[in-house]
This record gives C-alpha cells, sequence and structure tokens, in this order.
C-alpha cells in the first residue's frame, strides 16, 4: 500500500493500481478513450492527462500507464491539464468530426473551437479494437498496420481471416462507430448539438427528451416525432 | 496450388537461428533474397518462429525498409538528409518523379525501376545525392539526373 | 592466433604483433569508409594492391584499408608512410605515381598535395591541415590506423588493455566510480551522465540485464556512429564489454539501421574475431565474467533511434515507444534491468578506464566533458567528421576547420540535434558548443549532426522539411505527435505556399507547446524545436511568407518564379531542351520566354543557362 496526495489530500492506495484507477477510486475523474476497464491500458490516446510532480519538474502524464509509488503528488484539473486535455480532444475532433463519444466529450469540456483542418477519418486508432480481440476474445484476427499518417487497423494480409469469430466485439467497443447525431448535416467541426443549452426539443415538446425516454425523439436530427405522449407508444429508433 | 518449396526461407531463417529477436535482420535477408516479403514469406517465417501471424505482418508494414510488393528490377533512391536538401534534393526528387512517372515507394509499370527515398546516405560531401543498385551518383541536379536516367535506361551506365 | 586465457598472455600477443610484420615501416592507408567508397576508394585500393604486386613489394608495404578518417569532403584519402603524406581525392590512375614516387622514392608529388582554399598554401602531413590540426581525435583519430578487419592492428594500437585492466584490477563499483568521475554524457542526444546511468543498472533488481548499442543513427545528415562502427567496432564492442561487467550483465545487442550494411558487417565479423581470441563469450581472458553480443538489424524506422522502440522491435514488435514512468534501467529490453547507450558514448569508455577519469575530466566545460564528434555538412568546404573538445565555438568548427562557407555566401544558420534539434542563428556563432548551451539557446546537442546553413536557405523550408521528416517518421501511436505534425504539416504548407495566415503562428506555437508536453516519447515532445527556434529566431522570414507572399530566400516553390532576360538570352535552346514541363518556347535567335502557368519551378532551365539570363524572381 502506498500514499499519494490527490488535489491536496493525502490518500491510500494499492502498490499495484494505475493512477487512474486510484483517481476513479476517489470519484475524481478525467476523459479517456483509449482507456478501457477490461483492457491492458494503450496510453495512445493521451486524454486521461494529469499533472504530476515527483519532486523534480512538474510533467503532464497519463494517468492511465502512471503507476502510483509512495510520495506521489497529483494534480488532476490544474490549469495546465485542463488546457492540454481539451487541445488533444480538439487534435482528435479534426481527426475524426463524425464520432459521437469525442463530441459529447468535447461539449462536457467546454470547448467551443476547433482551429485544425478536419481530416475526416473513420478511426481514431485508440485500438480497443484490436485490444479487445487479442485480450477478450482470445482471437488477435485484427492488428496495426503500417505507421504515423498510414496507421490502420486489418487483418493479417488485409483479407478475410480465419482467426476472426464475427463476435462482433470490436464493433461493440468502438468509439468512433457510434456517429454524432448532427448527422450529414452537421453545421461543422464540433455538432455540439446535445450539449447545446437551448436543445431543440425545448422549442418542439416543452421539454428535453433525450435523457427521459427510451427511444430518441430526434428533434436535434432535424426530425421531430409525433409526441410519445399523444400516441402512447414508442416508436422511435435510435 | 502444388506445395510451394519452402527450402530457401527455411534456411534463411535457420542461418539466423529461428531467434525472433533477429526477425527484422531475417526479413532483410529474404527481401535481399526475393526483392520484397511475400505472403508465402512471411506464412513461413511465422509458423518457424513460432509468432502469431498477424505480429508478423503488423511488425513487417510498420518498418519502411521491407517492401509486401514486388519490386522493380533497378533500386533508385534518392537521399533527402538535411545535408542533401539544403544543397537542393527536393527538386532532384521532383524530378527524378517526373520522369519515371512514379511516387516515392512505387515501381514503374514495366518493372524497371523502383523508387525509394532515404533520409541519408551519409555521403554528404556528394550532396544532393542518388543511388541507382547502389551505385552512388553525386552532385545531382534536376538535369542532371534526368540525364543520368536517360543514359541508364539507354545501357551506358551502370547495369 | 590462439585465444588468449589471461591478462598477461594478451600483453604478450601485443608485444608479439608490435614488433613483428604489423610493425613494417613502409606503409599506405586508404580510407574506404562508405563515404570514400563512394567515391571510388575500392578502385584505388585495387589500384595498390595490383601495382605493389607487380614491383613484388607486397610483403614489405602494408597497405591498410582503414575506417572514415573525416576529411570525408576530400575522400579518397591515401597516406604514405614513413612521413605521413597526406594524398586527397586520389584517383587510380594516380596510384602508379604514388607507388614508385612517394613510397619507393620518398618523394613528395607536390601536385597531388592538398591545397588550403583559403591561404592557398599546400599541406604534406595531416595537422598541415586547418582542418585536423585544430581537432582532438581521440575518439575516431584511431581509424585512420588501423584495418577494421584486423584485431591485430587493434591490439597493436592498445586495445583491450582497458578491459584487460577492468578485469584484472577492477571492481564493477569501481568502474562505475570511474565512469562517473569522469563526467562523460550520453553521446546520443539525451546527454544523462553515463555512470549515474549504471549505477542504477546495476542497483535494479532482475535477471538477466542486458546492454545494448544504438547504432540507430536516424538524424539525416549524422554518420559519426557509422564511421566509429566501421572503423573501429573493436573499440565499441570493448567498453560494451566494461559497462557489461559493470552492471553485471552478460549479454549484449547491437541494434545496427539496415541502412549501414558495411558497419552491419564490420562489427560482426570483429565479434567473430573476439571471440576466437577469448575477448569475447565465456571466461574473457580467464576472468570468470562471460559476455556475448548480438547484431540486429533495424528496418528503416527513424523511431527505432528511441530506446524503447529499440527494444520493443528487438522484441519482434512494432517499433512503438512505451512510457518511461518506470525507466528502462530498470525494466526495459523484456522487461528486464538495460542499460542502453550510444555507439560514441560506448566507444568512449576504454580511453576513460585507460587514461584515467581525472584526465578525461580536464577536457571539455564544466556541465559536458570530454569531446564530442560532430558532422559537419551543408553548405560547407570542408565536409566532414570533426572531433573536438566539448565548449568549442561555432565559429571554430565552421570557419578554421570547416574552411567557411563554398562560393564566398554568407553563413545564415548553423542546425544541431537533428530533426530534435533547432537553428542557431550566425549572431551566435561564438557560443561555446555544450549540452547545456544548446538547449538554453533552443537546440540541443543531439547525435552531433551540425548542418551549415547559407542565405540561400529559407528557413520556413527547413521547418516544414523537419515536420515532413518526423510526420513520416512517426510511430503513429500518441495524439499530439500523429496529429499534432500533420496539422503542423499543412499549416506550414500553407504558410510556404503563400496562404498563410498571420495568426498561424501563435497557433503553431500552442500547438508546439501541447506537442511537447502530451507526446508518449521523445521523438513527438521536441518535433516542435526546428519549428520553434526558427520562429524564435527568423520570425521575420515567416512574416514576409504571410504578410507579403514573399520567399526572400527564394526557395519555396510557390513563391518564386523563373523568368528569362531578353537581353541576355541568345536563344541557344539549352533551356528549352531541358524543361520537363514543355513550358519554354522560342526559336533561333528570338529569346526564349517560359509560360508561368506551364513552368512547374523545378529549376532545371536556371541550372543549364551558361549565360545567366534566366533570373529567379
Amino acid at each position: 500500500m502506498v500514499h499519494i496526495k490527490l488535489n491536496g489530500v493525502e490518500v491510500w492506495a494499492e502498490a499495484d493500481w494505475s493512477l487512474l484507477e486510484t483517481m476513479r477510486y476517489y470519484g475524481v475523474d478525467v476523459p479517456t478513450l483509449c482507456h478501457h476497464d477490461g483492457l491492458e491500458d494503450y496510453g495512445g490516446c493521451r486524454l486521461c492527462l494529469v499533472e504530476v510532480d515527483t519532486g523534480g519538474r512538474p510533467r503532464l502524464v497519463t494517468s492511465c500507464t502512471h503507476p502510483v509509488f509512495e510520495g506521489l503528488r497529483v494534480r488532476t484539473h490544474s490549469k495546465w491539464a485542463v488546457e492540454t486535455r481539451k487541445v488533444v480532444l480538439e487534435l482528435l475532433l479534426a481527426r475524426c468530426p463524425t464520432s459521437k463519444t469525442l463530441q459529447d466529450m468535447a461539449a462536457k469540456m467546454g470547448l467551443s473551437e476547433v482551429r485544425f483542418k478536419p481530416r475526416y477519418e473513420d478511426c481514431v486508432l485508440c485500438g480497443l479494437c484490436v485490444r479487445m480481440c487479442e485480450e477478450q476474445m482470445g482471437s488477435g484476427a485484427i492488428v496495426f498496420v503500417n505507421r504515423g499518417q498510414e496507421s490502420d487497423i486489418t487483418t493479417a494480409f488485409d483479407i478475410t481471416s480465419d482467426q476472426c469469430r464475427r463476435c462482433g466485439a470490436c464493433m461493440y467497443i468502438c468509439p468512433a462507430c457510434e456517429l454524432r447525431c448532427g448527422g450529414p448535416d452537421a453545421p461543422g467541426v464540433l455538432c455540439g448539438s446535445c450539449a447545446s443549452p437551448a436543445p431543440t426539443c425545448l422549442n418542439v415538446y416543452d421539454d428535453a427528451k433525450c435523457y427521459m425516454s427510451e427511444t430518441a425523439c430526434g428533434t436535434c436530427l432535424g426530425r421531430p416525432k409525433a409526441s410519445q405522449d399523444d400516441r402512447g407508444i414508442s416508436e422511435g429508433r435510435k | 496450388m502444388s506445395e510451394r518449396d519452402t527450402s530457401k526461407i527455411d534456411s534463411i531463417i535457420d542461418q539466423y537461428g529461428a531467434d525472433k529477436e533477429l526477425l527484422t535482420s531475417i526479413f532483410d535477408e529474404i527481401q535481399n533474397e526475393y526483392g520484397y516479403l511475400s505472403r508465402f514469406a512471411l506464412t513461413r517465417v511465422s509458423e518457424r518462429l513460432g509468432v502469431p501471424e498477424g505480429q508478423i505482418y503488423a511488425v513487417a508494414t510498420f518498418y519502411k525498409a521491407f517492401s509486401l510488393t514486388p519490386r522493380g528490377r533497378h533500386q533508385i533512391r534518392v537521399c533527402l538528409g538535411t545535408a542533401c536538401h539544403v544543397r537542393g534534393a527536393e527538386a532532384v526528387l521532383r524530378r527524378v518523379e517526373r520522369e519515371l512517372g512514379i511516387e516515392d515507394g512505387e515501381s514503374t509499370g514495366d518493372m524497371e525501376y523502383a523508387l525509394e527515398t532515404v533520409n541519408c546516405l551519409g555521403a554528404c560531401a556528394l550532396g544532393p545525392v542518388v543511388t541507382i543498385d547502389d551505385q552512388y551518383y553525386g552532385e545531382m541536379t534536376p538535369a542532371k539526373v534526368a540525364e543520368l536516367l536517360e543514359k541508364h535506361r539507354a545501357g551506358e551506365v551502370g547495369k | 592466433m590462439k585465444s588468449l586465457g589471461s591478462v598477461e598472455e594478451l600483453e604478450e600477443a601485443r608485444s608479439a604483433i608490435r614488433t613483428g610484420s604489423g610493425s613494417r615501416r613502409r606503409s599506405i592507408t586508404v580510407c574506404s569508409g562508405t563515404g570514400c567508397q563512394a567515391l571510388g576508394a575500392d578502385r584505388v585500393l585495387e589500384a595498390f594492391r595490383d601495382e605493389l604486386e607487380k614491383r613484388n613489394l607486397s610483403d614489405e608495404v602494408n597497405l591498410k584499408p582503414t575506417g572514415c578518417h573525416g576529411f570525408c569532403e576530400r575522400g579518397p584519402i591515401v597516406v604514405v608512410e614513413p612521413g605521413g603524406v597526406l594524398y586527397p581525392g586520389v584517383e587510380a590512375r594516380q596510384v602508379p605515381e604514388i607507388v614508385s614516387r612517394t613510397v619507393l622514392g620518398g618523394e613528395i608529388i607536390d601536385d597531388l598535395l592538398y591545397i588550403d582554399p583559403i591561404t592557398g598554401e599546400r599541406a604534406v602531413r595531416k595537422d598541415d591541415l586547418a582542418f585536423y590540426r585544430h581537432q582532438q581525435r581521440i575518439i575516431i583519430g584511431d581509424n585512420e590506423r588501423l584495418n577494421p578487419g584486423s584485431i591485430e592492428d587493434y591490439i597493436a594500437i592498445g586495445g583491450y588493455a582497458a578491459l584487460g585492466k577492468v578485469l584484472s584490477k577492477m571492481t564493477p563499483e569501481d568502474v562505475i566510480e570511474e565512469v562517473k568521475s569522469s563526467g562523460l554524457r550520453g553521446r546520443g542526444g539525451g546527454g544523462f551522465p553515463t555512470g549515474r546511468k549504471w549505477e542504477s543498472c546495476r542497483r535494479a533488481k532482475g535477471e538477466p540485464k542486458y546492454v545494448i548499442c544504438n547504432a540507430d543513427e536516424g538524424d539525416p545528415g549524422a554518420y559519426m556512429d557509422r564511421s566509429l562502427l566501421e572503423g573501429n567496432p573493436h573499440r565499441v564492442l570493448e567498453g560494451m564489454a566494461i559497462g557489461a561487467y559493470a552492471i553485471g550483465s552478460s549479454e549484449g545487442y547491437i541494434y545496427v539501421r539496415s541502412e549501414y550494411p558495411l558497419a552491419t558487417k564490420n562489427v560482426q565479423r570483429a565479434i567473430e574475431w573476439a571471440g576466437k581470441l577469448g575477448l569475447l563469450g565465456e571466461d574473457i581472458l580467464g576472468s570468470g565474467f562471460d559476455f556475448q553480443v548480438k547484431v540486429v538489424s533495424g528496418g528503416g524506422a527513424f523511431v527505432c533511434g528511441e530506446s524503447t522502440a529499440l527494444m520493443a522491435s528487438i522484441e519482434a514488435k512494432r517499433g512503438e515507444p512505451r512510457p518511461k514512468y518506470i525507466h528502462t534501467v530498470a525494466r526495459g529490453l523484456w522487461n528486464k534491468p538495460t542499460t542502453l547507450n550510444n555507439v560514441e558514448t560506448w566507444a568512449n569508455i576504454p580511453v576513460i578506464i585507460e587514461r584515467g577519469a581525472e584526465w578525461y575530466s580536464k577536457i571539455g566545460t564544466e556541465g559536458s566533458k570530454g569531446t564530442k564528434i560532430f558532422s559537419l555538412v551543408g553548405n560547407i568546404n570542408n565536409t566532414g567528421l570533426v572531433e573536438v573538445p566539448m565548449g568549442t565555438t561555432f565559429e571554430e568548427i565552421i570557419f578554421k576547420i570547416g574552411g567557411g562557407i563554398p562560393d564566398g555566401r554568407k553563413l545564415k544558420a548553423v542546425q544541431t540535434g537533428g530533426p530534435s534539434g533547432g537553428c542557431i542563428p550566425s549572431q551566435l556563432m561564438d557560443m561555446p558548443i555544450d549540452f547545456d548551451a544548446l538547449t538554453k539557446a533552443g537546440s540541443m546537442m543531439g547525435s552531433g549532426g551540425m548542418i551549415v546553413m547559407d542565405e540561400g536557405t529559407c528557413m520556413v523550408d527547413i521547418a516544414k522539411y523537419f515536420v515532413n521528416f518526423l510526420k513520416r517518421e512517426s510511430c503513429g501511436k500518441c495524439t499530439p505527435c500523429r496529429e499534432g505534425l500533420y496539422q503542423m504539416s499543412e499549416i506550414l504548407e500553407d504558410i510556404s505556399a503563400g496562404r498563410g495566415e498571420i495568426g498561424q503562428l501563435d497557433l503553431l506555437q500552442q500547438l508546439a507547446q501541447v506537442m511537447r508536453d502530451a507526446s508518449l516519447c521523445a521523438l513527438g515532445r521536441t518535433a516542435a524545436n526546428p519549428v520553434l527556434s526558427t520562429i524564435r529566431y527568423f520570425r521575420e522570414e515567416y512574416e514576409a511568407h504571410i504578410r507579403d507572399h514573399v520567399c526572400p530566400a527564394k526557395v519555396c516553390t510557390g513563391l518564386v518564379s523563373y523568368t528569362i532576360d531578353p537581353e541576355i538570352c541568345t536563344a541557344c535552346g539549352r533551356c528549352r531542351k531541358v524543361c520537363p514541363a514543355d513550358a519554354i518556347t522560342g526559336e533561333r535567335k528570338v529569346p526564349h520566354e517560359i509560360d508561368q502557368e506551364k513552368c512547374i519551378r523545378c529549376g532545371a532551365c536556371f541550372e543549364t543557362c551558361k549565360f545567366g539570363a534566366i533570373v529567379k524572381v
């Protein structure tokens, strides 16, 4: 067991916990993308950055891969950490503006501008699918190939794989597969529809619908349905 | 399809003791022999070394030194090291691409020439440097390299 | 030679070699490093071989192909002993004359001597050349004295004495203390104190421990490590053996980039020979210490010069770096304690052990001890490898040793540290070069590449060049590096094409800051240095591109155009023939014209025109 200082408060942690696990145990959270509790940590997306001080110069580290040890001092929401996380998200959004996960994160972080050129890639290279296939499904059918700007994820030799069991776990875990609701008529790189202080549904239903009903009302997509109160039956499609 | 002969590939793997730590050296040797890393060769390496095919493919595609598709017979390398760059290497590369009609990493349609850029050949005193089949040609300019390629195609130089 | 079972036997063998055939009075040394080979050194060597055989002198005259002498601008270099007469740029056809007049006749052939371009004087011996005179070649100097394929040559000049001393008279802790006192700092770029690194590794728990030699030398324009490994592989092996003894390892790796086949061959041959003589392998010199070395080839990835990526590569994985929150001296290769050092660092060890830390620490500056080998390249007269004490100024290196800038042009900047470094402007040339001074100026030592740039260089173009280089070489794992370099590249392309906006300089700086703070490895963290240092010292140049749509150095193709001066044009037609875009029209006796729409700005016409009729605007 070790003791660390988390945002000024001394807390204990198990020696084999990661910094992120420790933070979450105490209810402190930072955004993550490539982290998943059931999978080995990758440390690639760089969203979970926090500031640490080990007696030398303070640095920003990825909490998912950083160990805890006696005397570690951590500041999770210093201006430096918060601002840097925002720019990292900005870069990710520029890469893949269609990902709902990223758009939601942007809304939560209060990101209001993406100053970079959009790339409209489908994949954020978080590697969750690769690790899911390898570690949880025991298959390893898909791998990272090439490098740098040509980085991609595919099967061996880019052909139908004998290893692939068509389980769909890769699709399940992918944060880019779920598309943002702004859809093809998006106002720009940053969607922000869900985070809008005046959600579109208020104008139509006097009520914020998406949190309350099981099916999306669709107003943010520009297609309001007949009110569910009128119909009594939910008939929407996610 | 009949059983393909793995003996040459096996002998290369054995030369390196089927040691996974020497994977890149094995790739290098196979490429020297065949001109590229075929799926057949990579599959055999995967079997012999006990490394999953996916990982072999992932590693082979990571390194720029290896080509997974057949390459042209004559290897043209244009050095883009910083010293060559300040002496005008970019213009030389553009001219080569234009003359051959291909880009970095490609081979000409007739499979005669393969073009590759390198980060530094270490012959900075000669820059800008172009090599054809490991033969060095120094102090290249767009005009000179066009002439060099013409001469090479005509068999007057190298080969 | 038989296997040496003790330090005494090594010393006996050494005396025997020195008094034997290796001590032939007459010798001809032909520099045969990769650079000189590209200039035809192998043909020169063969010519000498033939000539000596013809005259029945093969036994009497020692013909020695050696590793790189460093004076690459004027290769192939030939040195004749006795007398030490140096002939630069030798061609095969000059060989018979050299043999008859200099080797046999003891005569100096004036016409073949080196002429100093500034003073006009002829130089006879190596130290008569300004290039060599101002250097202190304690590491690379030995290249000139030995044939890398001959272990006897290395033993004759004192090789393996340091290892002998360590194994017979020093404990591992003694060795670590000595290296610590010397003040040696890593020569690969990080500049970390070597002794401290070894100490941490020795203390770390885990077996087996490993030592690695990083010969992945990826910085373009830097080839010191190649020359050391090609020219004196035994020295590197000796250094590694001493290091392995100090940390408690018996397994070493040398990771050589795939672009260095000669270095790979030479080091493998050296390992074989050292093994045969009991200087490597089991029970070295009868001491009970085992040390085995494996040579691993790279795959053409600059990122594999980063220590954790290099280790991943050896582990048959993609060369992706890993977080260094736990240092590699504790958990490195295969998660075991590993000491990774650069080729030049290893090469410094034998001389530190032999001559002592006190002697070594007198060379250099307070924070940077010893010498450093730089590759002096680019717009410089004397391109080559230069070894000087730390603290030598740029001024000395560029003008005294380097012979200044060719064609009478002006110096603009010097780039150090490769793609992780920055540009030092001409106003700072009196800066003494050491680790800390370079870092303070916004650059870094790096592996020792020193690219000289004259006034014809565009600093925006240089920044773009380095960003594009790193973009190609980034492993792609982490967001700030992969995406950051892409976005930086787009902005720099815009600026150099005249599409830049003034806010982009601030954006570049902010992005650079994030890359520095958030990237996974040193490649990403230092990727912004070339951009930041050029903005720091050459901001007006960026602003000229953005505000005025002008490239002052006339380099950026989007902002440059070529026109033909009708007054000077003689209508010879050469430019028309050489134009790849058919953009030049004109007939005989009619001044030619360039169609600006078709022109691709390649500059071929500009190169070809013998009358200076083509102007760059």
